[in-house]
């Protein structure tokens, strides 16, 4: 070589290396340390979460008779964006689709979101998804997610219980707790519980490869969280009673109530036409569901809670220990009656006459009730009849009528007691006791749901006070019930004599001369009250409320029938059944049964 | 016979910094392909187990270097070259292709590529031609000889289709540059490095005029207008450049490499196709963060979702499982390494030691430079590996060889006359 002067270039050199090293860490810098993007990147690239959902609490009714539980199903999920180079014949001969479908199915999931999971296909059984299930990597983009779908072991009270279905656009914005293809209480129990029953969902954060294979839980699972199982749900419902009273009332519009007096419990909640809860399940549920709510006999009504009558006569105790508390009449007072010539109110037949309250209760007389209540209307205690009717008002309101009970009962409505104020306007202030006669007997502006009905006699059987109706008797391992359940409501008329009059009256409806004397059982004390609702649609309603035994009551029960005619033709025997089915476990009265069983009333009418 | 005689005296600095890289590469790679942590590292049929054995036997190969005399390089310099080159002649007929490269000569499941071991070779050779007597680039033929001497294994390896392996002979203008090539040269090199990005960003026409804009500019100042004849024909060259920039870019490029330089400079977004290895390999440093996700912990390089993540990608496993710490360490040991060899290159006595050291920086720091700024998407992806890190035991020996008979050279030049 020639020459070394060119030595000072080493500086050159060395400082392009640095140079260069320098541009590097800067870089580096940015992408790594300062620049938050490719953390999120890579989450989403690497990582997938997967909800954990819990199992939906089960239901039992009164005697730990499991009700509803789960099935599970697998919902196909798909991501869009990941699903790369698949056999789509393959795919589609596994899982028994078509092509088109296949096409559809995917346009709508990408219209949805590309990165974000939609519903493939939905609630594949075991069976279904086994075929796929074992080569699923080789169809990256799809996923199974176990759901669970409620299942009914008896085909009853499908009100009561409510269904579940997918969440609603609405259900999603109201609740963060909800994603698309969840399921959600829809109805009855199943809603009002949804919290409690829906438990509380899990995630797992789990890495995936390339061919989005699970490799395992990121970081060891610190960011999963558990699944918490919905908690298990014990109602008052008796499975048996429900079944047989549903049994009763087939082919028959109506409904029955059936509480437990000394603590509001639901026994059995009839209402008919009713349907089978499996129906609303799975993937025939939206055909299912839009064929009951076009079916001309309403069967997603739910009669019981949400159907108002006319009381009727079945009203007439309310009076009766209305009038006796405010003194305006006694257990000896004697009224005449006229039979069908009556005024202003007709009698419905002819009998003894003059009589007396009790006697006036077993046989239903309307005069009896009219002449009592034109006392109480105009009772001297008040200045007015405004300020009586105020009076007797406010004491019906007592027994339950006119307002919610606000428990777990679903779709519950309030009935309607008339208020003064309704009158005034009605009648622009000026009306009377003859004006408003139609209360004296349950008729006119009076209307009641069934389980109000219920409660009138639970009220009659514990002499003076109610617990609200409700069905939820535990719920989980330890919750206690809310305290709203079991508190004591007295009503107005506290008298253990009124409604010791009250009471032999009722137990006198059974006997000789009594409206139901047909269903009288040797064995069983019951206490009832027939009632007839005139109502401006059709026939009147058979109406029948009751308890036993009349000693240590444990059922309190109404009946509806509706367009039946007289209470004790349908009402009355079927309120019987149902306690004698309640009390013994069997029917003895079996030709009764078989009467009821067979009756008819909505085709051959 | 006293160890330091029988070696002579090592730099065991630089020996230590080898070391260092070698090993923090190979736990790179042993996160990169490992199953879990605990796997057993002696497994020769994972990449990590074959990484070991390869870097077994690249010490022995280091450590026979050092027992080598120093002048038997020197002395052997061009039969090292013209065995090479007649071995790179040989895998275009008997070798076989991986990965589009017939660049390989395989011994049953086992694969070397000469391509590696040509780079000693041809710094052997340049060290020994430019310590001839006499020889400066002062003369017209030294500088097409040298050309030659480069040329020859870059055209062979371009012709085994590995572009790649051939672009490393570039690194030898450094060498050059150091003995007295003009830095013209570089800077010309630069500057058409320049206008051919900005031609394909922003097209001929646009290039031109604003050349020509640049040049009257220029002229307006009175000291530049006496060099008017010699900035004329800066200016013709460059706009004829700009004006073949087209038809190189699309008439010689191959598809691959037109796509790749796009998407480096951004005109084209292809994350799943010619972006994914490069989408990928930001997601997976730049999510790295400031000290990493933890050894065995970088759930993009563990899964595979970065391809050749073991070898010519290996930098995201640090980038990944290290973050910003782990680089900078990473090229922080690159540029002591760098820095060392020149220090010692200057030191030495004879011109063939000090030409080879420098042969050996520009070698390793063009590796260095361009595998490092493929993965974070400052050059086109170029296959090339990491030395020391990436997995290959061709690529780590040649790496060693290179080095070590450079290390063989300072510990002998006491010796030197």
């Amino acid at each position: 070589m020639y020459s070394k002067n060119f030595s000072r270039r080493r500086y050159i050199i060395g400082g392009i290396f640095v140079l260069i090293a320098l541009a590097f860490l800067v870089r580096l810098f940015f992408l790594q340390v300062v620049d938050n993007q490719y953390k999120m990147s890579a989450r989403n690239i690497a990582l997938r979460t997967v909800v954990e959902y819990p199992a939906r609490g089960r239901i039992y009714d009164r005697h730990h008779k499991l009700l509803v539980y789960n099935d599970a199903v697998y919902d196909l999920m798909v991501i869009p964006k990941q699903v790369k180079n698949i056999d789509t014949a393959k795919f589609c001969r596994l899982l028994d689709i078509t092509p088109e479908f296949f096409r559809e199915q995917m346009a709508a999931a990408r219209h949805y979101s590309s990165y974000r999971p939609s519903v493939f296909l939905k609630q594949l059984s075991k069976k279904e998804k086994g075929p796929i299930d074992e080569i699923m990597y080789e169809f990256p983009g799809f996923y199974f997610q176990t759901r669970t779908l409620r299942h009914y072991p008896y085909p009853i009270a499908a009100h009561v219980l409510g269904n579940v279905g997918e969440v609603s656009a609405s259900d999603l914005r109201a609740d963060p707790f909800y994603s698309v293809g969840d399921y959600i209480g829809k109805s009855g129990i199943e809603k009002f519980y949804e919290k409690a029953l829906r438990g509380k969902k899990g995630s797992r954060i789990v890495e995936v490869d390339v061919h989005n294979r699970v490799r395992g839980s990121f970081q060891d699972g610190k960011f999963d969280t558990i699944s918490v199982p919905g908690k298990d749900l014990t109602l008052s419902i008796d499975e048996k009673l429900q079944a047989f009273g549903q049994k009763l009332m087939q082919n028959k519009m109506g409904s029955i109530v059936a509480i437990e007096p000394s603590t509001g419990e639901i026994l059995a909640m009839v209402t008919s036409p009713s349907y089978d809860p499996n129906l609303l399940v799975g993937r025939p549920r939206s055909e299912n569901y839009n064929r009951l709510l076009h079916d001309t006999l309403k069967p997603l009504m739910n009669r019981a809670v949400s159907g108002t009558y006319p009381p009727g006569s079945t009203f007439k105790m309310v009076n009766a220990l209305i009038a006796l508390q405010d003194k305006v009449i006694t257990p000896q007072t004697w009224f005449t009656c006229q039979g069908p010539d009556s005024k202003p109110i007709a009698c419905s037949h002819y009998h003894v006459s003059p009589l007396q309250l009790k006697t006036a209760i077993a046989l239903s007389c309307n005069s009896y009730f009219w002449k009592t209540f034109n006392r109480m209307m105009n009772d001297p205690a008040f200045p007015n009849t405004h300020d009586a009717y105020e009076n007797w008002y406010k004491k019906v309101l007592t027994f339950g009528f006119g307002h919610k009970f606000h428990t777990d009962i679903p779709f519950e409505v309030s009935g309607s007691i008339p208020t003064e104020q309704y009158y005034n306007k009605l009648y622009r202030g000026s009306w009377n006791a003859l004006t408003i006669r139609s209360l004296s007997i349950g008729q006119g502006e009076i209307l009641v749901t069934p389980v109000q009905l219920a409660n009138e006699v639970a009220i009659m059987a514990n002499r003076g006070y109610y617990i609200a109706p409700h069905f939820l008797i535990a719920m989980g391992k330890d919750d206690t019930i809310p305290s709203r359940y079991t508190v004591r409501h007295d009503v107005a008329v506290q008298n253990p004599s009124y409604y010791k009059t009250v009471v032999t009256a009722m137990q006198e409806v059974f006997d000789s001369e009594g409206t139901a004397h047909y269903y009288r059982m040797d064995s069983i004390e019951q206490a009832g009250k027939t009632g007839t609702a005139q109502n401006p649609h059709g026939n009147d309603h058979s109406i029948f409320v009751a308890f036993a035994p009349v000693k240590h009551p444990k059922i309190a029960l109404a009946v509806i029938v509706e367009n039946a005619g007289y209470g004790a033709t349908w009402a009355a025997p079927i309120a019987s059944l149902m306690i004698e089915e309640y009390l013994t476990g069997k029917i003895k009265r079996q030709k009764l049964l078989k009467r009821i069983e067979d009756g008819d009333l909505i085709h051959n009418r | 016979m006293s160890r330091g005689s029988m070696f002579g005296k090592p730099d065991w600095f630089l020996i230590l910094v080898y070391l260092t890289l070698v090993l923090y590469g190979w736990l790179s790679i042993y996160s990169a392909s490992a199953p879990d942590q605990g796997a057993p590292i002696f497994e020769l049929s994972q990449r990590y187990g074959k990484q070991l054995l390869w870097i077994g036997l690249a010490l022995f190969l280091a450590f026979s270097i050092l027992l080598i005399d120093a002048k038997f390089f020197s002395t052997f310099a061009y039969a090292f070259y013209g065995a090479m080159m007649l071995v790179l002649i040989g895998v275009l007929v008997f070798g076989s292709t991986v990965a589009g490269s017939k660049s390989w000569f395989q011994f049953g499941t086992f694969a070397l590529q000469p391509a590696e071991f040509a780079k000693f070779a041809t710094a052997l050779a340049l060290a020994k031609f430019l310590s001839t007597r006499n020889v400066g680039f002062h003369q017209f033929q030294t500088k097409w000889k040298v050309l030659v001497l480069i040329g020859l294994p870059a055209a062979l390896i371009l012709l085994q289709n590995d572009t790649g392996s051939a672009l490393v002979y570039l690194a030898f203008i450094l060498v050059l540059f150091r003995e007295g090539l003009s830095g013209l040269i570089i800077i010309s090199g630069v500057v058409m490095t320049f206008l051919f990005i900005i031609t394909i960003i922003f097209g001929e026409l646009y290039v031109s005029a604003a050349l020509l804009a640049l040049t009257f500019l220029i002229l307006l100042f009175r000291r530049f207008r006496r060099q008017w004849k010699s900035i004329g024909v800066v200016l013709v060259l460059s706009v004829a450049f700009v004006f073949s920039v087209h038809t190189a870019f699309h008439k010689v490029l191959e598809p691959h490499q037109r796509v790749r330089i796009q998407v480096m400079l951004g005109l084209k977004k292809d994350p799943l196709g010619a972006g994914y290895n490069v989408n990928q390999a930001k997601i997976a440093i730049g999510s790295g963060g400031m000290d990493g996700k933890g050894y065995f912990k970088g759930m993009l390089t563990r899964n595979h979702f970065v391809p050749e993540q073991s070898t010519d990608f290996i930098f995201c496993t640090i980038g990944e499982e290290r973050g910003f710490l782990g680089v900078t360490v990473l090229i922080l040991l690159f540029i002591t390494m760098l820095l060392r060899i020149l220090f010692l290159a200057e030191r030495q006595r004879s011109d063939f030691g000090r030409i080879y050291g420098y042969g050996v920086a520009s070698v390793l720091f063009f590796h260095f430079a361009v595998n490092i700024a493929m993965t974070i998407g400052f050059a086109p992806v170029v296959g090339i590996p990491l030395p020391f890190f990436s997995y290959g035991g061709s690529s780590l020996w040649a790496f060693t060889i290179l080095l070590f008979i450079f290390i063989k050279q300072d510990a002998n030049r006491l010796n030197v006359l």
